[in-house]
């Protein structure tokens, strides 16, 4: 098998999971999260795998609800993210010296503050809710992704070929279009997915804070917030499996992120 | 470069830096619908037209941004960070009290992290590739994946609700006066949150460590000290630790960010008396804003000397960097 | 003495899909190095000298894997002794300075003793400040000097220097190779691994001519005074390269590790070249005093 196989293999099989975790959370109906007042704080059994809360609500289901739910903001964050980053790093590549300096001394900015708390500032700016953090957590990651671009371009700029197309008398757009793009585009989509797995632990953990989604909707973080309270009252399935969910998905996400990577990039999956 | 100049230019970076965090968070601030006159209404339903306009000159609300922008980075100059409207007192000294409870926390995790985790880094990198080493690389990307918020509830979850071996939050004992509170209580209050805040930098500096060790056990010098007869253990003592110990220090000095970061969380969970805490409640509700935009500030200030000792690290102790003129 | 008989090397490698795949470096490769003797080994670069060395030395990565004998003092060399011998009886003189470890201070590098690393200085002509000295900041020369006194600390039987002279001025280079003379007649045998075959014939005893991971020829040095007095047609065609010679280039290239071919490894380049050396690798043979592994060599 080769090496490219295992990767196709690895690819597809955590897309597919990652696939029927969202689409299952989407199916699910409403009337599965009701309140059930005889069903509360049920230990997790064949019935209720995860258990259920103290409302009576079937914590599997809402898990997968939340994982959907997860999914759909990290894939708006993280592609806001990429395209900011696609932005800045052509711009810092193929800019003036000092436009690279500029956008170096911004990103030193935006590392200097703990992204925690510049996330919740820009939610509290944007009076919180989704969409101030789907703000914060997308202007917060797009700096490494920046920097491989940046990197990327730079290198390409340096090739004889480009030179050779320049004196052909080429546009630089055309030379964007035809040299660079082609090249850039499997290190900008798996940068694009491996940024999700930040972005989905970021929006669990500020919507956890209370700075995210609001406690209505079915979002991981808000199920973590809650099981937090009943803890101490012995019911440590609520916090235990939910959270474990949100790391496979993670971990999913993460994998098929690498195999990508050996698939699109194969020069980078080396180093 | 001259040693004096590299400073000068350091410093004038890092005031630039902190004036623009000021100017960014300030911004932020202000942009915010929550600002002091809603704030005030909420807090006092059926407030007089008069009084209300009176706390609007009393927070400036009516001046332009930029002045009260100015405004406020004076005062932040002479050291008067404002009032904390949650606290009622110098957001200075909120700061100050809490910080001192932070940084026991953050200290004891950092170290923590940091030695723990260059040991099992220096483990998988003496047996690199071997059993021990693939297990432990496959833990160590697992906690990367594990958000701080969530390992806090379940050491929550094991420690304290199931085990009983630790309690369940806050820094001391509740009810007991604070100069009756012992070492070993606070120690036995701090380590469920240290615990949860070192997990992810463990995870992270045992991997960086391993990967600079592997690089120093494929060296010539390595290759060249076994030819000598040292062994793989005595390379680490003589050669490996040597070559990776500056690199772990930089890294840990680095992740101040991270740490500050992760506090927010771990001190939340344990509601722990800290600045990360504080973060939180004063972000939720009505917005404490003085106290957030302070702690913004303090935190980018911690973040920079965090960075500026990882600097010196590379740059001063590093025998290759620091006389760059005489290589 | 050391006695190397029909050697063989392979890295295995092992690829993402567990697929293995065998890298062979060197092959029936013979060679003796004998106390009071240089042997150079001479070959183009890159064509895998230096992990003869490691093999020597037992200092190979794990997933390198040997087939052949090794004898030294006529008792098989194993793990266990190679062990032993290594920083002992057996030293090595690395290429360069990055073989120092760039953050420990070279004093301490040469020898953990301080009377020996102060002898070593005074016998290298060090200045003795140069011991509080970080690898980058010494001098080519001071750099060399130092190799060799951190290489020859103990008392070695057997000294294996791998290419020590690359980037050394003339004087430098020659200094040395006086160091190695003194070793040899002090009663060490001395293997000279080069890529440099008129620094070979100036210095050493005995020249092994290495082509693609084995040694071909191992002749005396002066048998290359004249080129019938050299044994295998590699060797021949090198004598016809060298710029005094007529500077007549061998047609074709060395074959790579990984597409070496079946039988006698310089068949697909030689004028001479029958079935029988491409079938199988020719046996090495006694000729005319020296070594050659030819079919057609008389």
């Amino acid at each position: 098998m080769s090496n490219r196989t295992s990767a196709a293999i690895s690819a597809s099989a955590t897309l597919a999971i990652i696939l029927a975790i969202y689409i299952a959370g989407a199916l699910l109906p409403e009337s599965a999260l009701r309140a059930n007042f005889s069903q509360k704080g049920l230990p997790p059994s064949f019935e209720h795998l995860f258990g259920t809360d103290f409302l009576g609500r079937d914590m599997f289901v809402r898990t997968c609800k939340g994982l959907s739910l997860s999914l759909s903001i990290g894939a708006v964050a993280s592609a806001i993210s990429a395209f900011i980053a696609l932005a800045v790093g052509l711009a810092a590549a193929l800019g003036s010296e000092f436009v690279d300096y500029a956008i170096n001394w911004f990103i030193d900015v935006f590392m200097s503050v703990p992204h925690t708390v510049l996330i919740i500032l820009i939610s509290i700016a944007l009076s919180r809710g989704a969409f101030g953090m789907m703000a914060g957590v997308a202007v917060t990651h797009w700096v490494s992704l920046a920097r491989v671009i940046r990197g990327e371009v730079m290198q390409i700029r340096s090739q004889q070929y480009i030179a050779a197309s320049r004196r052909f008398g080429k546009s630089s757009l055309w030379i964007a279009r035809h040299h660079m793009l082609p090249h850039l585009m499997p290190q900008f989509f798996v940068g694009l997915i491996l940024l999700f797995p930040h972005a989905i632990l970021h929006e669990s953990g500020l919507t956890f804070l209370g700075f995210g989604l609001p406690p209505e909707q079915p979002a991981v973080g808000v199920i973590l917030s809650e099981a937090m309270k009943y803890i101490s009252a012995g019911a440590i399935w609520l916090a235990v499996f939910p959270g474990l969910s949100l790391v496979v998905l993670v971990l999913l996400i993460d994998t098929l992120g690498h195999s990508a990577r050996r698939l699109l990039a194969p020069r980078e999956a080396q180093l | 470069m001259g040693i004096t100049k590299a400073i000068a230019i350091y410093a004038l970076r890092g005031v630039t830096l902190l004036l623009a965090v000021s100017i960014l968070s300030f911004t932020l601030a202000n942009l915010s619908p929550i600002n002091p006159e809603t704030r005030y209404r909420l807090s006092h339903p059926g407030a007089s037209d008069e009084n209300v306009s009176r706390m609007r000159e009393y927070w400036g609300i009516d001046e332009p941004p930029v002045e009260r922008y100015l405004g406020w980075l004076s005062g932040i100059l002479r050291g008067d960070w404002g009032t904390s409207t949650s606290y009622r007192q110098p957001v200075l000294s909120v700061i100050g009290v809490r910080f001192q409870a932070s940084l026991a926390l953050m200290m004891t995790a950092w170290t923590f992290s940091g030695l723990l985790g260059y040991g099992v880094g220096c483990l998988m990198g003496v047996f690199r590739n071997r059993m021990v080493d693939r297990i432990a690389r496959r833990v160590c990307l697992f906690m990367c994946s594990v958000p701080t918020f969530w390992i806090g509830l379940v050491f929550l979850a094991v420690f304290a609700a199931a085990l009983g071996w630790f309690p369940f939050g806050l820094a001391v004992p509740p009810g007991i006066p604070p100069e009756q509170v012992t070492v070993a209580q606070r120690i036995h209050h701090l380590i469920l949150p240290a615990l949860t805040l070192s997990f992810l930098s463990f995870a992270n500096l045992s991997l960086h460590t391993r990967e600079k060790l592997i690089d120093v056990y494929d060296s010539d010098f390595v290759l060249f000290a076994r030819a000598r007869g040292e062994s793989d253990i005595e390379i680490l003592f003589r050669h490996g630790i040597r070559n990776s110990v500056i690199p772990a220090l930089t890294m840990q000095f680095g992740s101040f960010a991270e740490l500050f970061g992760g506090s927010v969380f771990a001190e939340t969970i344990f509601s722990y008396p800290g600045l990360g805490a504080a973060v939180s409640a004063a972000g939720s509700g009505a917005s404490d804003m003085p106290l957030f935009l302070g702690i913004v500030l303090f935190s980018a200030c911690f973040i920079f000397v965090g960075n500026l000792i990882a600097n010196i690290l590379t740059h001063v102790i590093d025998p290759r960097t620091r006389e760059g003129a005489k290589a | 003495m050391l006695e190397v008989k029909n050697l063989s090397l392979f890295f295995r490698m092992y690829d993402r899909a567990f697929k293995r795949q065998d890298l062979k470096v060197i092959s029936n490769l013979n060679i003796i190095a004998r106390p009071g003797e240089i042997i150079a080994v001479a070959g183009s670069s890159g064509s895998g000298k230096s992990l003869l060395a490691h093999a020597i030395l037992g200092i190979l990565p794990k997933n390198a894997f040997m087939s052949g004998e090794m004898l030294w003092q006529k008792n098989p060399l194993t793990i266990k002794i190679q062990k032993r011998l290594r920083g002992k009886e057996f030293a090595l003189v690395p290429q360069s300075v990055t073989y120092l470890d760039p953050l420990m201070k070279v004093g301490r590098q040469v020898s953990r003793s301080k009377d020996t690393t102060l002898n070593l200085f005074r016998r290298y002509q060090l200045d003795e400040s140069a011991a509080s000295l970080f690898p980058h900041e010494l001098s080519g020369g001071m750099a060399r000097r130092t190799l060799l006194g951190a290489a020859l600390a103990g008392n070695p039987k057997l000294v294996i220097a791998d290419e020590p002279t690359p980037g050394l001025s003339q004087d430098l280079a020659e200094n040395a190779m006086a160091h190695l003379r003194e070793m040899a007649n002090n009663g060490a045998a001395v293997l000279l691994i080069t890529h440099d075959i008129d620094l070979a014939l100036r210095f050493a005893d005995r020249i092994a001519v290495f082509y693609a991971g084995t040694t071909v020829e191992t002749a005396n040095a002066q048998d290359f005074a004249n080129e019938s007095h050299l044994r295998h047609p590699y060797s021949k065609a090198l004598w016809r390269a060298m710029p005094q010679n007529g500077f007549e280039p061998a047609p074709g290239t060395q074959p790579y590790a990984g597409a070496l071919p079946q039988g006698c490894l310089y068949a697909p380049r030689c004028p001479f070249a029958t079935p029988l050396c491409i079938n199988a690798q020719p046996e090495s043979r006694h000729l005319r005093g020296g070594e050659v592994s030819c079919n057609h060599a008389d």
